[in-house]
């Protein structure tokens, strides 16, 4: 970037994502020293529905690696090890004698396994699995969208039984690629993506065997699963052949790791199009009574997995953008804080944006998005201002959520994403939730976490103090608000969140 | 207070009424709402129109709004962009310098701090966006000024406060180091603004090669200078990060 690095050694840093692969090359200092991306095509077939071209991922992410070992200007020789981050949930069967998916992935967002779900459900509902799982039986998730397939393609369940069919989330594609592919390729998952697949006993870490028969999935067709942090192979070619696989992470639970969120109590929060923010909650799985998801953190090598308590919030950029494209008060994203920087308050307006519902911890799909307490006084600019507060408002609510399942304050949030460039709103978060909001130097937090739990596996780092110790603030946001405002506001904001409530009446 | 000149008003006023409701208006429309001769008011829409700033539709002989007003418009970068497009880059200068880093834009007679980060060590600090910088002596102020015409009217009449005992004041050694400015491509301050503190910053350019802000360094004085001289890598960092912006905001490269 701005100046002549180190000659190595390096860490290789794949992140499979939704929209694109990316491929980052990091130093010991976690500086960030090339970075590759290249996107992929969405493919909707049907209203609700979508998909990714597995084979077009892996000849990305393959070109990506080119592209990064090629403008950081070194050889395979300086690369400690690989490790990969990934979109999660995203689900793909492939055949292991010829290496070729048998359907496009089926991605996290599709909703294409609703009806399947509400009838896995039977008689107890969505929470028919949370016990074992820390999971609602959601149509995100992987289990439900490994039976679709198997009850859609032609053949398939037969294929599977005979054990000619792998399963895998994008980690898995990837790593089976790497390492071999149909030459021994290893099948395996990190405890991560398999906390999310609605199939793995959390405290066990093991496939759930009256899971997998209630969903009728054969056994034959899972991964191992191992932790986030181990050599699980090495390249077999391309341009970092022989280099150790020796990480994998979610995305959301590599940014955990990339924050360096090592200690309970520790939460970070990714501000995108959505919202994620994950709390460490140490060594035990906490039930949540609040809406939110329980779900493992993280697990390096043999030591014990840490778990993590995690809420998301459906709409925080997309409503900037929103504002931006279909209401056309902003031109660009970064003016929504110039618009509402114009005022000192927001006039008595709130804007809940539950464009499709209220996601945790209240999870009300009846409700829709209101603007509240309009009067004739109010502006645009007092809207810009509402549209920022309800994002922190929203965080307030997850975080208020984790800590009355989890026992544990907030002591500070570290924050990344695109929107932690909004200073407005990043004072504003603060202000709300009472505790400081640190942004670190290294905006890409999801690929240095890949890094960092790769690097700390093949001894390039030798612990996460040392990791901590890497980790640089780049700006903190302190409290300003007074109490009773901050209280009054909250009020008002909830009294807006009710009033969103019930608009659509035929669900409930 | 002067006269104001009265063919301007009535432009003006044109201008005003195409932007209203009807938007598109015949000659004698915009002749009789402003209470004007038809050939003053004709004189006027085709000096508008000779600008840019009316267009005529060949058809109806209808004046309206010209493209050259959206084009005046759209040339305001918003601060919060700016920030939004440096952020990386500024990151990653905080690193590899081991300084805070600060980003400025001219505001009223002085410098205001739209993006800072800090020192990445494990000291305490606090977030100085908002904060102001003077023009004259501060090295993000003497790249607005040797660059921005509007900073350097600012600098030029305001009164030019010594801080220290190294603030230059006089006319005349001022334009000297904004000379030096423009001819090197950067600005150092050396405790001509606070005692023990040092600075070095450079311009950013939009894709107009206008000057809209500076990004620079500043820390301890003996961490900046070496040997009794600005540090060369430290210049160079800066230099590099301003370009980086620059090209993220479109300018050529230079």
């Amino acid at each position: 970037m701005t100046d002549a690095h180190t000659t190595g050694p390096f860490i290789a840093a794949i992140d499979q994502g939704t929209t694109s692969s990316r491929c980052i090359v990091f130093d010991k200092d976690g500086r960030i020293v090339s970075v590759d991306q290249k996107e992929h095509e969405q493919i909707f077939p049907k209203p609700g529905w979508v998909e990714h071209d597995a084979a077009e991922i892996w000849t990305n992410v393959q070109e990506v690696v080119a592209g990064a070992i090629s403008k950081a200007g070194i050889t395979p020789a300086d690369v400690k090890a690989i490790g990969i981050t990934n979109q999660r949930e995203t689900t793909l069967l492939w055949d292991k004698n010829t290496g070729e998916p048998v359907h496009n992935a089926i991605v996290w967002q599709d909703t294409r396994t609703d009806a399947l779900c509400k009838e896995l459900g039977r008689n107890v509902g969505q929470d028919r699995f949370r016990r074992e799982t820390g999971l609602p039986l959601a149509s995100y998730f992987a289990g439900p969208k490994v039976r679709w397939l198997l009850d859609n393609v032609e053949g398939l369940r037969e294929r599977a039984e005979a054990g000619d069919i792998l399963f895998g989330t994008m980690d898995s594609w990837v790593i089976w690629n790497l390492t071999g592919g149909t030459e021994g390729g290893v099948h395996v998952t990190d405890v991560t993506n398999a906390s999310r697949t609605l199939l793995m006993n959390l405290h066990e870490m093991r496939w759930d065997e009256k899971i997998l028969q209630s969903m009728d999935i054969p056994a034959a067709v899972l991964p191992e699963i191992r932790s986030s942090a181990e050599v699980y192979g090495v390249a077999k070619a391309g341009p970092l052949k022989g280099v150790p696989v020796a990480s994998a992470l979610g995305d959301q639970q590599a940014a955990l790791f990339g924050q360096t969120c090592f200690s309970q109590g520790e939460a970070k929060s990714t501000y995108g199009t959505g919202t994620f923010m994950l709390m460490n909650t140490g060594h035990t799985p906490v039930n949540s009574y609040n809406g939110l998801l329980t779900t493992v953190g993280y697990r390096i090598g043999d030591q014990k997995a840490v778990y993590a308590l995690e809420g998301s919030i459906a709409v925080t950029g997309s409503l900037v953008q929103w504002m931006r494209d279909q209401m056309g008060l902003i031109k660009s994203a970064a003016e929504i804080e110039t618009l509402a920087s114009s005022v000192e308050d927001n006039g008595g307006a709130y804007f809940v944006p539950a464009f499709s519902g209220l996601f945790a911890p209240y999870w009300r799909p009846d409700a829709r998005g209101v603007i509240a307490g309009l009067t004739r006084y109010v502006t645009k600019a007092h809207i810009a201002r509402a549209v920022l507060e309800a994002t922190a408002w929203q965080t307030r609510e997850i975080s208020d959520a984790m800590t009355k399942d989890s026992g544990v304050e907030l002591t500070a949030l570290k924050v990344d994403g695109g929107m932690t460039s909004n200073n407005l709103l990043m004072q504003t978060l603060s202000d709300f939730l009472d505790a400081p909001v640190v942004r670190p130097m290294v905006a890409e937090t999801t690929c240095l976490g890949a890094a960092y739990a790769a690097g700390l596996a093949v001894g390039f780092w030798s612990s996460t103090d040392e990791l901590r110790a890497n980790w640089r603030r780049a700006a903190e946001w302190t409290p300003r608000m007074d109490a009773a405002t901050r209280d009054r506001e909250y009020k008002s904001w909830l009294k807006a969140v009710e009033r969103s409530m019930g608009w659509l009446e035929d669900e409930s | 207070m002067a006269k104001n000149i009265q063919s301007l008003e009535r432009a003006a006023a044109m201008l005003r009424l195409l932007a209203g409701g009807e938007r598109r208006l015949g000659l004698s429309e915009v002749a009789s709402s402003l209470g004007l001769a038809k050939g003053t008011a004709h004189g006027i829409l085709r000096t508008l129109q000779a600008e840019g700033f009316v267009e005529q539709d060949p058809a109806s002989g209808r004046y309206q709004l010209g493209a050259e007003l959206l084009r005046l418009g759209s040339t305001y970068l918003d601060v919060h962009e700016l920030r939004a497009r440096a952020l990386v880059w500024t990151d990653d200068l905080a690193r590899s310098s081991g300084e805070s880093v600060y980003l400025g834009v001219l505001h009223q007679q002085g410098v205001l701090i739209v993006h800072h980060v800090f020192r990445p060590d494990d000291s305490r600090q606090v977030l100085e966006v908002g904060a102001m910088q003077p023009l004259h002596s501060s090295a993000l102020g003497k790249v607005l000024s040797a660059y921005d015409p509007v900073a350097h009217n600012e600098v030029v009449e305001n009164e030019r406060k010594s801080f220290t005992p190294h603030t230059v004041t006089d006319a005349v050694d001022f334009e000297a180091v904004l000379d030096l400015t423009r001819a090197r491509g950067w600005a150092a301050d050396v405790e001509e603004t606070w005692d023990g503190v040092a600075s070095i910053a450079a311009p950013i350019h939009d894709r107009r090669r206008m000057p809209v802000g500076a990004v620079g360094v500043t820390g301890a004085v003996e961490r900046i200078r070496e040997d009794g001289a600005l540090r060369t890598d430290l210049v160079a960092a800066v230099r590099d990060c301003a370009r980086a912006v620059s090209r993220d905001l479109g300018a050529s490269r230079f």
